[in-house]
C-alpha cells in the first residue's frame, strides 16, 4: 500500500519485515549526503526514513516519506489530537514526537487499524454512528480510542470522555464519537 | 406523465453520451466542452452509459450531509438510487456558479436547483427519449415528484464521505501534492500594522533547502521539505516596525460605543414602542455584549497554487470557488479565462476563515518563486489572523404591562456596517497591492426582536463604521449574539413577572409550528412550570425559541445545567432540540448539523473570546482560546419535524442561535445570577 513519490524530499527505504533491504529509492534534494536513517515499523511493516534533523517530528515523516496522510497537522503544539498515532500501542502525538523516538518502536496509524471494506470495530461504529462531519479530527478520535480500548477493553462514558479530554472536535460532533466508542467497547 | 422505470432510464442513458465522466482532477481540454451555464440542464446533470449520474455543484460540503442530501433529491426527481449519483463540488471549470456555500443555503438555494435541472430531464427523457445531450433549459415549471411518494428523500442514506474519513482513505486537500511542489510558511508580522525593517538572512542558514521570500511586508519560508520550511518561518530572525493602534480586547465595549457610526437604521417599527416604554408599568433595561470570535478551524488554512504564465490552479478548501477565482485573478493579474480554482474538503470551516487568505498567500508565494506552492498556516497564523465573527452590543428595554405582558420593546444594536466590494486578502495587504477593504458581517441584523406578539416594537441599528479586526462570516452570523440578548432578556421580563418563563412566551403565540417545537423540546426535558430562580439553588433549566431569520427554520432548546457553589464551573447536563427546517431530505444528517450547532455553541458561549492587546491577537492557540472539550459535553436529544409538504429551510445554523439564551437563562435559574456578557467561563453566586 505504500508508494514512493520521487517529487517528494526525503528517502525512502522500504523492507520486508523478514527480509533485508529490498529497495531504496533516494532522493535527495538539500543535497546532504547521508543523512541519518530512522528504523521502525509502520503497521506491521519495516520502514527506514531518511531526516535531516533527529527532531523532526514523526507526523511530517509519515505525511510526508510515507504518503500515510490519516495523521493530520492541527496544532503543532500537542493541544488538539488531530495528529495521534499509537507507539508500541499506545497514543501519542505525532506532531511532537521526534522522529528519533519512533527508531525501533511500533508505529500503528489509522491506516493500519482497518480499511473501508475490512474497519477495525472502532472505524465501523464510528461509520455505524455517522461520528464525523468535517472529518479532520476523527483520525486521532479513533486511534486515542484504540489505544484506550487497548488498555481498558471496556470503559464507562466517563472514562472515554476523560480519555478524549485531549482531542478538539470544532464540528460539536461528541456525542456520537462517544456513543461510538461505547458501541465499539461492547462489539 | 408517463412513468420512466429505472431500467427505462439506464437503457435510455446509453445513448447519452454526455462525457464530463471527469472527476475534479480533470484536465484543462477535458474540461473545455462543459456546461457551465446555470441555466442548461447539462450544466448540473450527466447522465453516463453505465446509468450513473453526475451532479455538479458551486456549493460545497464542508462535513455538512451536501453529498447525500443532494444525491437524495436528484435521486428522487430521476427515479434511481442515491448511491448511482456522484458529486463534483466546487470547479470553477466544471460546475456551474450558483454561488459560494453559506447561509443554511446548500438545499434551498443550491440543491432545489440541481432538482430543477433533474426534474426537467427526466421529463425530457420520458418524451423524447434518448439523446447526444440534453441541450435544455432547466424549467422552472417542470413537475416535481409529490413529496407523498417520496421514497429516497427523507430517508436517513449514510452520508459517503464517512467511511473514508474514519479510515483514513479520504484525501483532504492538506494531503494533496503537485509534482514539483514546494512547501511555504507565512511569517506574519508581530503586529498587525507593522513594516518588515530588515531581515537576517544567516538566522536560518543551518536550514538545509529553506529560501527566504520577500515581497515589501509579505514574508515567508519555501522549502522542498515541508519540515524545513517549518522550522525556517519559525526561526527566521526579522525586524519589524512597532505598531499600537488596535483598542485592545479589555476596552472594547467603550470602544465600539466609541466608533463613529456610519448610518442609523430602523430595522424593525411596530406601534410607538418609546411611547409604550413610558406608559408601562414596569420598565427594564439591559445590556448585552457578545465577543469577537473565531473560526477556529481545527486544521490551520491551506492552499497549493500553481501559477504560470499561460494558466493558474488553485487547490482550495474555500466555501466560495467562483468568488475566488474572480478575486485573485484581478488581484494578481492571473491568465483570464485559464485561472482555475478546485475545491478540495479540509477542515470545517463554518463561514469565511482564513482560507482564500491562504490561497492568495500560495498565488503569490507561486508568482514569486515560479513553482507551484503549498501553504499552510501554523496554529498561531490560523488563530491569529482568521477574519473574526464581530463583536456585537445590544442596548434593551423593555415594558411590562399591568397584568405582566410585555407591552414595549427596544433593541439598540452596535454592528459593523457593509461596505462594497471584496474582502481584503492578507497577502495583498502585506504585498502593498492596491486592493478593496470591503466589510461584509453578513446580515448580523436578523433575531434582533422577540418573536412574540408585543405590540410596540423598535429595533435600531447603529452600523459602526470600523472594526479593530478584520471580519467576515461566522456560522450564524450575529444571530447568535442577537438571539443571546433577546432571549435572555425575554427571560429576564418572566421573572420580572413572576411567570413561567415557557408559559409567559406562549401566551398569545398562534403559530402552530412554533407552538410545536416549544411544546417539544420542554417536554423532552420534562419541564415543570414555576418562575426562575431555581428555589435549589445550584441546579437549573433554562429555556429559548428563535424563529431563524424571523421567516426560517423554528427552534426551541431548553437544558439543565448545574453549577458548582466553590469553583463557579458550569456543567450542561441535558440539552433537548425541537428544530422545523420544513421538508427533511436526510433526518439524520440534519441531526448531526443541529447536535454540532448546539455544541459548537455551547463552546462559543462558556468559552470564547479572541482577545487582542494594542499590536496583534493574543489569543494564538487552544490554550488562551479554549473550546469545550469531552467532559463538558451534555447529553443532547435533537427531535426533527419533518414537513414533507412545505419548503426546505436550510439546517447548518439555524440551531446555533438560541443556545447561549437557553445556557444563560438556565445559569439564571440555577443561581439567581444574570450573564449578559459571553463567555460565560464561570459563575459566582451566594
Amino acid at each position: 500500500m505504500y508508494c514512493s513519490h520521487p517529487h517528494r524530499y526525503g528517502s525512502l527505504v522500504y523492507h520486508r519485515a523478514d527480509a533485508d533491504v529490498e529497495k531504496s529509492v533516494k532522493w535527495n534534494v538539500s543535497g546532504e549526503a547521508n543523512m541519518p536513517t530512522y528504523n521502525f515499523q509502520v503497521n506491521g511493516r519495516a520502514v527506514s526514513v531518511e531526516s535531516w534533523d533527529p527532531s523532526q517530528p514523526l507526523l511530517y515523516l509519515l505525511r510526508n516519506s510515507l504518503d500515510l496522510h490519516a495523521a493530520k497537522f492541527g496544532c503543532g503544539l500537542g493541544q488538539c489530537g488531530a495528529c495521534t498515532v499509537l507507539l508500541d500501542g499506545k497514543p501519542v502525538r505525532s506532531c511532537l514526537t521526534p522522529v528519533s523516538q519512533a527508531a525501533g518502536r511500533k508505529v500503528t496509524t489509522l491506516e493500519g487499524l482497518g480499511t473501508p471494506e475490512n474497519p477495525d470495530p472502532i472505524q465501523a461504529a464510528f461509520i455505524a454512528e455517522q461520528a464525523s462531519q468535517c472529518g479532520y479530527c476523527t483520525n486521532g478520535m479513533i486511534m486515542s480510542a484504540r489505544g484506550l480500548l487497548n488498555q481498558t477493553p471496556h470503559p464507562s462514558p466517563d472514562q472515554v470522555k476523560q480519555s478524549l479530554a485531549g482531542n478538539l472536535c470544532r464540528c460539536g460532533t461528541h456525542t456520537r464519537i462517544l456513543a461510538a466508542v461505547m458501541k465499539a467497547s461492547k462489539a | 406523465m408517463q412513468k420512466l422505470s429505472r431500467r427505462d432510464l439506464i437503457r435510455a442513458s446509453a445513448a447519452i453520451v454526455v462525457g464530463f465522466s471527469l472527476g475534479t482532477r480533470a484536465n484543462a481540454q477535458d474540461t473545455a466542452a462543459k456546461s457551465l451555464d446555470p441555466d442548461q440542464v447539462d450544466s448540473f446533470l450527466a447522465i453516463h452509459r453505465d446509468g450513473s449520474v453526475t451532479v455538479y455543484m458551486s456549493r460545497v460540503d464542508v462535513g455538512t450531509g451536501m453529498l447525500i442530501a443532494i444525491p437524495q433529491m436528484v435521486a428522487e426527481e430521476l427515479g434511481i438510487p442515491a448511491e448511482r449519483i456522484s458529486v463534483v463540488e466546487g470547479d470553477t471549470a466544471l460546475t456551474p456558479d450558483t454561488g459560494g456555500t453559506g447561509g443554511s443555503a446548500g438545499l434551498t438555494r443550491g440543491g432545489v436547483e440541481i432538482r430543477q435541472a433533474a426534474a426537467t430531464a427526466r421529463r425530457a427523457l420520458d418524451k423524447s427519449g434518448p439523446a447526444d445531450r440534453f441541450n435544455l433549459r432547466s424549467d422552472p415549471k417542470a413537475p416535481l415528484k409529490d413529496p407523498s411518494t417520496y421514497t429516497v428523500v427523507g430517508k436517513s442514506l449514510p452520508r459517503p464521505d464517512v467511511p473514508g474519513k474514519c479510515t483514513g482513505r479520504t484525501a483532504y486537500l492538506q494531503d494533496h501534492t503537485v509534482p514539483g511542489m514546494l512547501h511555504g510558511r507565512v511569517v506574519r508580522p508581530p503586529a498587525i500594522g507593522a513594516k518588515l525593517l530588515s531581515v537576517d538572512e544567516a538566522s536560518i542558514k543551518a536550514i538545509p533547502g529553506a529560501r527566504i521570500v520577500r515581497s515589501g511586508n509579505f514574508l515567508a519560508i519555501v522549502a522542498k521539505d515541508e519540515w524545513a520550511a517549518v522550522r525556517g518561518a519559525r526561526e527566521l530572525k526579522a525586524t519589524w516596525s512597532e505598531w499600537k493602534e488596535l483598542p485592545g480586547s479589555d476596552r472594547l465595549e467603550q470602544h465600539i460605543r466609541d466608533t463613529p457610526i456610519d448610518k442609523d437604521q430602523s430595522i424593525v417599527g411596530k406601534g410607538d414602542a418609546k411611547q409604550a416604554l413610558n406608559a408601562s408599568a414596569k420598565q427594564l433595561k439591559a445590556t448585552y455584549f457578545w465577543p469577537f470570535q473565531s473560526h477556529a478551524s481545527l486544521a490551520p488554512c491551506c492552499a497549493i497554487a500553481d501559477v504560470r504564465d499561460d494558466s493558474a490552479t488553485i487547490w482550495s478548501s474555500t466555501q466560495g470557488t467562483h468568488a475566488l477565482r474572480n478575486n485573485l485573478t484581478k488581484l494578481f493579474s492571473l491568465p483570464a479565462g485559464k485561472t482555475r480554482v478546485i475545491f478540495m474538503p479540509g477542515a470545517g470551516s463554518y463561514g469565511g476563515n482564513g482560507n482564500d487568505d491562504a490561497a492568495a498567500d500560495a498565488v503569490l508565494l507561486s508568482k514569486l518563486v515560479h513553482s507551484p506552492v503549498r501553504v499552510q498556516w501554523m496554529r498561531h497564523d490560523e488563530h491569529g489572523w482568521d477574519p473574526k465573527g464581530p463583536a456585537q452590543l445590544l442596548d434593551l428595554r423593555a415594558g411590562l404591562d399591568a397584568n405582566g405582558h410585555i407591552s414595549a420593546w427596544e433593541t439598540q444594536m452596535w454592528v459593523p456596517t457593509t461596505t462594497p466590494g471584496v474582502r481584503a486578502f492578507i497577502a495583498a495587504d502585506l504585498a502593498g497591492i492596491d486592493q478593496d477593504h470591503a466589510q461584509s458581517p453578513g446580515g448580523v441584523m436578523n433575531n434582533a426582536d422577540p418573536p412574540y406578539p408585543v405590540p410596540h416594537v423598535s429595533v435600531t441599528a447603529h452600523w459602526v463604521k470600523t472594526t479593530p479586526l478584520k471580519i467576515s462570516n461566522l456560522r450564524a452570523p450575529g444571530r447568535i449574539g442577537n438571539a443571546f440578548a433577546v432571549e435572555s432578556f425575554t427571560d429576564e421580563l418572566a421573572a420580572a413577572a413572576g411567570a413561567d418563563p415557557v408559559a409567559f412566551r406562549l401566551r398569545g403565540m398562534t403559530d402552530p409550528r412554533a407552538i410545536a417545537v416549544i411544546e417539544r423540546a420542554t417536554q423532552m426535558i420534562g419541564w415543570q412550570p414555576r418562575p426562575s430562580p431555581n428555589p435549589t439553588r445550584g441546579v437549573g433549566r433554562g429555556f429559548a425559541y428563535v424563529r431563524y431569520n424571523q421567516a426560517l427554520n423554528y427552534i426551541a432548546i431548553a437544558m439543565e445545567v448545574a453549577v458548582d457553589g466553590k469553583t463557579g464551573k458550569i456543567a450542561v447536563r441535558r440539552v433537548t432540540c425541537a428544530h422545523d427546517s420544513g421538508l427533511v431530505v436526510n433526518p439524520d444528517a440534519l441531526r448531526n448539523q443541529v447536535e454540532g450547532c448546539i455544541v459548537q455553541t455551547l463552546s462559543r458561549t462558556i468559552h470564547e473570546e479572541v482577545k487582542f492587546d494594542q499590536s496583534h491577537v493574543t489569543s494564538v492557540d487552544w490554550a488562551s482560546y479554549p473550546i469545550l472539550t469531552f467532559p463538558e459535553v451534555p447529553a443532547i436529544d435533537v427531535a426533527v419535524l419533518n414537513h414533507p409538504e412545505l419548503p426546505i429551510l436550510g439546517a447548518g445554523e439555524g440551531a446555533t442561535a438560541p443556545v447561549a439564551a437557553a445556557l444563560g437563562n438556565a445559569i439564571f435559574d440555577a443561581t439567581g445570577v444574570r450573564l449578559r456578557r459571553a463567555p460565560f467561563r464561570t459563575v459566582a453566586f451566594a
